[in-house]
């Protein structure tokens, strides 16, 4: 690691003032921005610890019934916040399917939106990476990416986006609130992560020095309070990264679905609304046939980029799946095995 | 020294100078406090070895900058007996076997004390394994963890309704 | 001394005395308390901190390294290389045996695989001296990398495993195919793995002119001692090494590794103490692995459900520089009757860190090959698959033809089939499913291991207060040698295990041979207990002899020794305790030698192995793929147990490498670069605490008189084998897919689309 100017101010405008020197970077709890300086990915300069802001901690309900998190909300406390998982019980499902209850106990909202890939060649210095070193190549394309994206990728990087939370927010309208050189506004979550086109080393829509305080869930997010689930297979019970991962939120009236949001993670650089999929399910009534319909829209247009056309059965699969479970209704309590498959029940479709 | 600053260790509040910005919250206790009791097994927050309470939460000391933490309470696995009394979950350790080499240990029982105190798995087996998921154990003393979390959080309960009449 | 903070009465819970009893561990308090000392919890005054540089291509040369940079860093003392590294008494290349494996010592800018060391990097800090390395930025001249199983041209081995040969076949395999009804042809890969102990190798090391003292795990001191006297030219009495524990070896601590020496050669480069601890990803490399390896399985039977012929024949890698060949193929000697059994090897030389030992090597990935190759052919001929291998049963070694000095593995069969309720399992696959719909499955597996000893040597004195003291330079690793080993010292003394003070973890004491071959608590404590006999005899010798004492004229074959007193076998009540014998001779203590080894007669009448059977239920969504293995029962025969309690967590730990094996680990070889892609704990993955559900091992009885006087076998590693056959056979009985490719992935248990 390399050594830095380590500042700590105690206000958003101080934050913001202080991240304008070039190579600076906001260092929230640090678990994803220590380790890839620790690999020596990154190497900033000057650290900007937010950690101190006093009031970006509060989970707040807004006038308008909507919620606004701040970004030093930690990922357990959102997770465990009872108000917020009766609201946005997929949200709580997605965070904690994600790492280990340390990790969320330290980790805040903030940080798991701008966690980078975990793309083994970006985090090796050594490898080619167009994100890490633009126009050095990306050695993941012709290498071990039996994990990497079928969605949305480009020659020039296939990684995927690690984040379980960002998948049902981003199913969810979620908007963040960002404080910048020219002062706040406010993107949707869907504007914050890009594709990687031509230009993989820009990752989110953010500028340098802006600063991310708060995320926001619209009012009209909770309708799907008694429907919605998050799904995610993984190598391992626990632990482990998504292989492909779903939320499912359904809006249910007399039997049928309203409105339905799907969301796709593991798949692409950044979770993946599947549009067109929600506007085949509105109005249907649920059943496998026109899930696997859904399903089929999802992945229209995804290819392999490697190794790895099995995701593309798979995420339609998990698709399906969690399209069954949120139509079953989001159990009274959080399952055991958060997003896992094995808690899922009951549910699972026969094939035979 | 340039840097300072103040951490309640194990109930014991101090000031703490050091030279070096880059020094994570582990490498201070182990190399600067010594207090070896957490241990180094990945250094990047997949193992769970480095496992302390910090102001009463488990987090991985290896991935929280020392400089971050400054004013916070920490509690290290050398900090949890009462003298020569064990902890709950300490003496569960030992009777359920919940280890071999003990170097995952340290990390496991912190984050058992924390899991007890967060209190969202009750006495749910499932819910246990979940929630010990963070902290590896090579040996693979599983069986005997969850065991030991179990036994560990009724004492702990039987010990608090005791207090409380 | 670090020996003497081990509480001598910690407290354990006791059931009576010694050998057998279920004891919780004496070091228990010292790891739940965080007070253990393992070696890098170390701090000597003065200690500066050292950290490797490693190579980030598999082969070539290093043009050069940056060393300005590192040295100009604040806090950087000093950068190793292979310019200025001091001299050694010894190549590193000079091997002299096959226990001597080549070393990485920056001996020339070579780079031979990926993740060697190529620098050292000293300073005051941790953080100093990890930045300075990173500093370096070497470049390198590369060279194409040999990556993989079919990376290079192969040949056959000049032997494998420890020295066994390459081929070895009885009968003939090609007759017994031909002769065969059902015939199995099927090709089985398994990955490389790693070790991945949760303590990294670490050393502390500090000269003092011309001695040295080091803290370093290690799962074998003498062997440690005796490589590093003969690389820097000392006399072995010079060297102290310390290893109360080991954060977990697994085979990866047996011999002293080359980034252990580094750290020998920077403090003596600096003259000062030196920290070195291998970063995880530095483990990917210079400490051992687990080869890769293909392997193919013919079998044949016959009309009655009989093997005609068994050829098992194993490809695997070995580095470039240097000789460790997995004996993949050699399970099948000793597992199931066959008229005919053929096994060979053969091998490539990548460029890969030398594989080494790792917990059951050869046994474990033979065993999942061949395991699965017998599921195979039971189903083949529509038989249940323990039937199938009851039928098969070895009532002598197949390929020697020798009797079993004891094998209860019909036992073991029997009682794990009976707790698991094996009887239930329908024969045909994806039968069953659980409430929630999920394909559910049963496999069986046999587990075995060989019964081995080595030499090892200890003292015991009985002191003048009648209390004792045994020492042995044993090794705990966690298998519970602090415990286990003080029990049998206790019985060697005929003590109570509060009488005696045990020392061991340090290599000033008796050379206790090596942790290794599950044959530890079988070798050291072989030797612990007939050094307890030898004092005890010459105790009896004194008392005997002596007109003044009880026991005068009984002679020493009159004698039992019972809770510190000598009494006469003809008449009990006639008795003298320890202390009073040696204070009437005026003796401060009297002290006993024990050693022990192999005896060469019973190995040669008698083969010797422990069994055991593993039965496995594995959980799979029939949509997704995703897989848990809900339930094993391993039912093992391993002689007499020293220490219930610490056996069962061997047996858990050791099944739980077996489901690893079959679902988790591996490591992720780019097939250009030949690096680990990785070489971490979040991408190499282990099992978690969440993919245990339940696990129960039975400890099945077994009188061996042949093994050694104590009729101890190993329970180490035998966990491992059986067990990973047993999950992948489960899998297979799950979802009627055979997959025979390990680690079983999600993709490989999807049902087509459609
Ligand atoms: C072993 C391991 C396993 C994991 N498993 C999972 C998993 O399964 N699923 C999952 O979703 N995640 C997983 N994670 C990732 C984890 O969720 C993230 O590391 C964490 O959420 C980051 O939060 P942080 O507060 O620590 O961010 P930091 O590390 O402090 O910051 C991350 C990045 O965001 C920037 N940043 C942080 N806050 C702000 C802000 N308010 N405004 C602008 N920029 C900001 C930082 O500059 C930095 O670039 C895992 C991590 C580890 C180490
Ligand atoms: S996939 Fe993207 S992140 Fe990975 S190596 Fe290629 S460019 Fe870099
Ligand atoms: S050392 Fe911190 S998680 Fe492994
Ligand atoms: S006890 Fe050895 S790693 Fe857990």
């Amino acid at each position: 690691m390399n050594t830095f100017d380590y500042v700590r101010p105690s206000t958003v405008p101080d934050a913001v003032a202080a991240a304008a020197a070039p190579g600076s970077a906001y260092l929230a709890s640090g678990t994803n921005l220590l380790d890839l300086m620790k690999v020596g990915v990154a190497r900033p300069d000057r650290l900007v610890d937010i950690t101190h802001i006093a009031g970006l901690d509060r989970i707040e309900r807004l006038p308008d019934g909507g919620l606004r998190i701040g970004a030093l909300v930690r990922n357990a406390d959102l997770a465990h916040d009872p108000d917020f998982a009766r609201s946005y019980p997929a949200v709580a499902e997605a965070l904690l399917s994600g790492a280990s209850a340390q990790l969320r106990n330290a980790a805040t909202i903030g940080g798991n939106l701008l966690q980078r890939p975990r793309c083994a060649y970006f985090y090796d210095p050594f490898s080619a990476c167009n994100k890490r070193a633009p126009g050095s190549g990306c050695d993941a394309l012709h290498g071990e990416n039996r994990l990497h994206a079928v969605l949305g990728w480009s020659p020039s990087c296939i990684a995927v986006h690690p984040s379980d939370f960002c998948v049902p927010l981003i199913a969810l309208d979620a908007f963040v609130e960002i404080e910048g050189r020219n002062g706040r506004r406010e993107i949707s979550l869907d504007a914050l992560h890009l594709l990687p086109g031509d230009t993989p080393e820009r990752e989110t829509a953010l500028e340098p020095g802006d600063l991310i305080v708060a995320l926001r869930l619209p009012a009209r997010a909770a309708v799907f309070a008694g429907h919605a689930r998050y799904l995610k297979l993984r190598e391992r019970t626990s632990y482990a990264f998504a292989v492909v991962s779903a939320a499912a939120a359904l809006e249910m009236e007399d039997g049928a679905i309203r409105q339905a949001r799907l969301a796709l993670g593991g798949v692409a650089a950044k979770p993946w609304r599947a549009r067109a999929a929600e506007e085949s399910l509105a109005g249907e009534r649920p059943g496998e046939a026109i899930f696997r319909r859904a399903a089929e829209a999802a992945l229209a247009d995804a290819k392999p980029s490697g190794d790895n056309a099995f995701k593309i059965e798979l995420a339609r699969r998990i698709v399906v799946r969690a399209l069954a479970l949120a139509a079953a209704g989001t159990p009274a309590r959080l399952p055991a095995l958060p997003g896992s498959p094995f808690s899922s029940a009951p549910g699972a479709l026969h094939d035979a | 020294m340039p840097f300072c600053i103040s951490l309640t260790v194990n109930g014991v509040k101090r000031n703490i100078e050091f030279d070096d910005p880059r020094v994570t919250l582990l490498d201070l206790l182990r190399e600067r406090l010594d207090l070896t009791g957490a241990k180094k097994g990945c250094d990047r927050g997949q193992c769970g070895a480095c496992t302390v309470l910090v102001n009463g939460r488990r987090i991985n000391s290896c991935l929280a900058l020392a400089l971050s933490h400054d004013g916070a309470e920490v509690l290290t696995i050398e900090g949890v007996a009462q003298g020569e009394a064990l902890h709950p979950v300490q003496a569960a350790f030992i009777a359920h076997d919940g280890f071999q080499c003990g170097f995952c240990t340290p990390g496991q029982i912190m984050s058992a004390i924390g899991l007890i105190n967060e209190g969202h798995a009750g006495d749910d087996p499932e819910r246990i394994r979940e929630a010990m998921s963070g902290n590896l154990c090579r040996c693979a003393a599983y069986i005997g963890i969850v065991e030991a979390v179990q036994d560990a959080q009724k004492a702990i309960a039987e010990a608090g309704r005791r207090d409380a009449a | 001394m670090t020996l003497e903070i081990l509480p001598q009465a910690s407290p354990h819970i006791r059931h009576g005395s010694n050998i057998g009893q279920p004891l919780t561990r004496r070091d228990g308090v010292l790891k739940v308390t965080g007070r253990a000392r393992y070696a890098a919890d170390n701090h000597p005054p003065g200690m500066l901190y050292a950290v490797l540089a490693v190579s980030s291509i598999a082969r070539g040369r290093v043009k050069s390294l940056n060393v300005e940079a590192a040295k100009s860093h604040k806090g950087v003392v000093d950068v190793m290389t292979s310019v200025n590294r001091p001299k050694l008494a010894q190549d590193p290349d000079e091997k002299s045996n096959p226990f001597m494996f080549r070393l990485d010592l920056l001996q020339n800018d070579r780079v031979r695989y990926a993740n060697q060391p190529i620098a050292v990097v000293i300073a005051e800090s941790l953080e100093a001296a990890t930045e300075g390395a990173a500093l370096l930025a070497p470049q390198y001249e590369a060279e194409p990398a040999r990556v993989g199983l079919d990376g290079a041209e192969s040949f056959v081995p000049p032997g494998v495993g420890v020295g066994g040969p390459a081929e070895i076949r009885k009968g003939d395999v090609e007759a017994g195919l031909d002769a065969a009804t059902k015939r199995i042809d099927a090709t089985y890969e398994t990955p490389s793995q790693y070790h991945n102990a949760m303590e990294p190798h670490a050393i502390v090391a500090a000269w003092d002119g011309d001695r040295l003292s080091i803290d370093t795990p290690s799962q074998g001191l003498a062997m440690a001692r005796g490589r590093i006297a003969g690389l820097f030219g000392l006399s072995p009495e010079n060297i102290h090494i310390r290893s109360p524990f080991l954060g977990g070896g697994f085979g990866s601590k047996g011999l002293i590794s080359g980034p252990q020496i580094l750290g020998v050669l920077a403090a003596k480069l600096v003259g000062r103490p030196v920290k070195l601890v291998l970063r995880r990803d530095q483990m990917y490399g210079p400490v051992g692995h687990r080869p890769p390896t293909r392997q193919r399985l013919r079998i044949g039977v016959d009309g009655e459900g009989r093997l005609t012929a068994l050829d098992h024949r194993a490809k695997t890698a070995s580095s470039t520089f240097d000789d460790f060949f997995e004996a993949a193929a050699d399970i099948s000697h000793t597992l199931y009757a066959s008229p005919a059994i053929a096994t060979s090897h053969e091998a490539v030389r990548i460029d890969i860190g030398t594989p080494l030992f790792m917990r059951a090597p050869g046994e474990a990935t033979g065993s999942i090959a061949l395991e699965s190759a017998i599921d195979e052919a039971a189903a083949a001929c529509g038989l249940d698959p323990l039937a199938f291998r009851v039928r098969n049963y070895a009532e002598v070694e197949p390929i020697s033809g020798k009797p079993f000095s004891s094998k209860a593995l019909r036992e073991c069969y029997a009682q794990g089939a009976e707790r698991f309720g094996w009887a239930r399992r329908p024969l045909a696959p994806r039968q069953m499913r659980d409430k929630d719909g999920f394909l559910v499955g049963w496999g069986v597996g046999t587990a075995t291991f060989p019964a081995l000893m080595f030499h090892a040597e200890a003292r015991a004195i009985i002191r003048r207060d009648g209390t004792g003291l045994v020492e042995s330079g044993a090794h705990d690793m966690g298998q519970g040698a602090w415990t286990a080993l003080a029990q049998i010292a206790a019985d060697g003394l005929a003590l109570d295990l509060d009488q005696i003070e045990f020392r061991a973890g340090s290599s000033d004491l008796p050379d206790a041979g090596i942790a290794g071959g599950s044959a530890h608590t079988a070798t050291a404590g072989m030797a612990i207990h007939s050094a307890g006999a030898d004092a005890i005899a010459k105790l009896a010798e004194l008392a005997t002899r002596d007109e003044r004492s009880p026991l005068y004229g009984a002679g020493n074959a009159g004698l039992v020794a019972r809770n510190g007193r000598l009494r006469r076998r003809d008449d009990e009540s006639r008795s003298e305790s320890y202390a009073e014998i040696l204070a009437r001779a005026g003796l401060g203590e009297i002290e006993g030698r024990g050693a022990s080894a192999a005896d060469p007669a019973a190995q040669s009448t008698y083969a010797m192995h422990a069994h055991g059977a593993v039965f496995a239920e594995v959980k799979v969504d029939p949509d997704l793929g995703q897989i848990r293995a809900t339930r094993l029962v391993g039912a093992f025969a391993a002689g007499r147990v020293i220490n219930p309690r610490l056996v069962r967590s061997q047996y858990h730990g050791g099944m739980i490498w077996g489901v690893s094996f079959a679902l988790n680990e591996q490591a992720i070889i780019d097939r250009r670069s030949g690096r680990v892609m990785n070489a971490d704990l979040a991408e190499y993955h282990v099992p978690v605490n969440a993919d245990i559900v339940s696990i129960e091992a039975l400890l099945v009885h077994e009188d061996d008189p042949y093994v050694n006087a104590l009729g101890v076998k190993g329970v180490g590693e035998i966990g491992v084998t059986g067990a990973a056959g047993a999950v992948a056979n489960a899998v297979w009985h799950a979802t009627g897919m055979r997959v025979r490719r390990f680690p079983i992935k999600l993709e490989d248990v999807l049902t087509p689309a459609g």
